[in-house]
């Protein structure tokens, strides 16, 4: 299909959403990504029954989470869509990618750390 | 198990605010299986607070540890020789492995990141219910294996009170009454004399701070040394 999708985007695969964990949302934006947005299939599919379903909690709480120390909730999404949809896989990448340029950067890449 | 919820973030930030360097103390034990106080959480809690304190241009310095229990002295003294460099330490344990963390290094402030919740069942995944509230006094022998003192919002030894409706507690439709379901295990079981064995108050001066030596542990050559 050579679908273009934003350079910015980097793909992490996992064996299924399930596997993605809150400190590993959490750790990404502390090392200072913009975003990071979690693709499983549609709700209803997963091959592991509730993966997808269970990454979504997930998401949902990290976004509590960044509330709660000051970021903006929206710099982390989960979608849905089927291996099928090549398409639908790039117009989300964009669609993030808009999000992204409109919350602006990470703040956290302007402070200084501690340790 | 003992559970444990975690305390909001705004509360330990507070807790914490005049504090520039952190020791997160983790329980592998009951506050890790109850998804509260694991080495897990403390991983999130630790990002949660450098990346907090970094924004508010007050950055701290961090370090965690997660000892396979904090209500043992022999799992504590792995902290012995790291607490020194740090201000303050938080736990993430039950209220009795805080207090134990803090008897064992008074010198250093310590403070709590979650809120001790009770002794709880585990009826799903991330999902606990409260079932003994340790009275001192167990009843169970008697009442069907249901706990009046946990599951009857008044606690009673002996009930019902004038509050039961239709198998439900006044205070909830959806709390059952305690006393209720443990009539209905007993005629289950052709037990309901049980339910005639009055129990005497209880006698809460029992819930002074206790403590237990087990048959066969007293050790007596420590007590002459």
């Amino acid at each position: 299909m050579r679908l273009e999708y934003p350079s910015s985007v980097k793909v992490i695969f996992v064996p299924c959403t399930g596997k993605v964990d809150v400190i590993h949302l959490l750790t990404a934006i502390q090392k200072g990504a913009d975003g990071v947005y979690c693709v499983g299939c549609l709700e209803g599919t997963c091959h592991y029954n509730e993966g997808n379903l269970r990454c979504r909690e997930r998401v949902d709480y990290v976004r509590s989470l960044l509330q709660e120390i000051g970021l903006e909730a929206d710099r982390v999404r989960m979608y849905n869509l089927s291996s099928g949809e090549g398409p639908t896989f790039a117009a989300y990448a964009k669609e993030m990618n808009e999000n992204i340029l409109k919350l602006g950067p990470n703040p956290l890449k302007k402070k200084t750390a501690g340790r | 198990m003992i559970v444990a919820k975690r305390k909001p973030f705004d509360e330990i930030m507070q807790l914490l605010k005049g504090h520039r360097k952190i020791l997160v103390v983790g329980c592998g034990t009951c506050v890790a299986v109850c998804l509260a106080g694991g080495e897990k959480e403390v991983a999130v809690l630790t990002a949660e607070l450098e990346m907090a304190r970094r924004l508010a241009e007050n950055p701290v310095e961090l370090g965690s540890a997660t000892l396979e229990r904090q209500c043992d002295r022999e799992y504590l003294a792995q902290l012995d020789g790291k607490v020194d460099a740090y201000d303050a330490l938080i736990s993430m344990a039950c209220g009795v492995g805080i207090q134990f963390l803090a008897e064992r290094f008074p010198h250093k402030p310590v403070y709590p990141a979650v809120d001790t919740a009770g002794l709880a069942v585990n009826q799903d995944v991330g999902w606990y219910e409260e079932r003994c509230r340790s009275c001192g006094r167990c009843v169970l022998g008697l009442t069907g294996g249901i706990c009046p003192v946990t599951m009857c919002a008044k606690g009673l030894y002996n009930g019902p009170c004038g509050g039961t409706n239709k198998g439900s507690c006044e205070i909830n439709a959806d709390q059952p009454c305690a006393w209720n379901a443990i009539y209905e295990r007993l005629k289950a079981q052709g037990r309901l004399d049980c339910i005639l064995d009055l129990q005497p108050p209880h006698d809460w001066k029992d819930m002074t701070p206790r403590s237990l030596i087990q048959p066969g542990y007293k050790k007596p050559e420590k007590a002459k040394a």
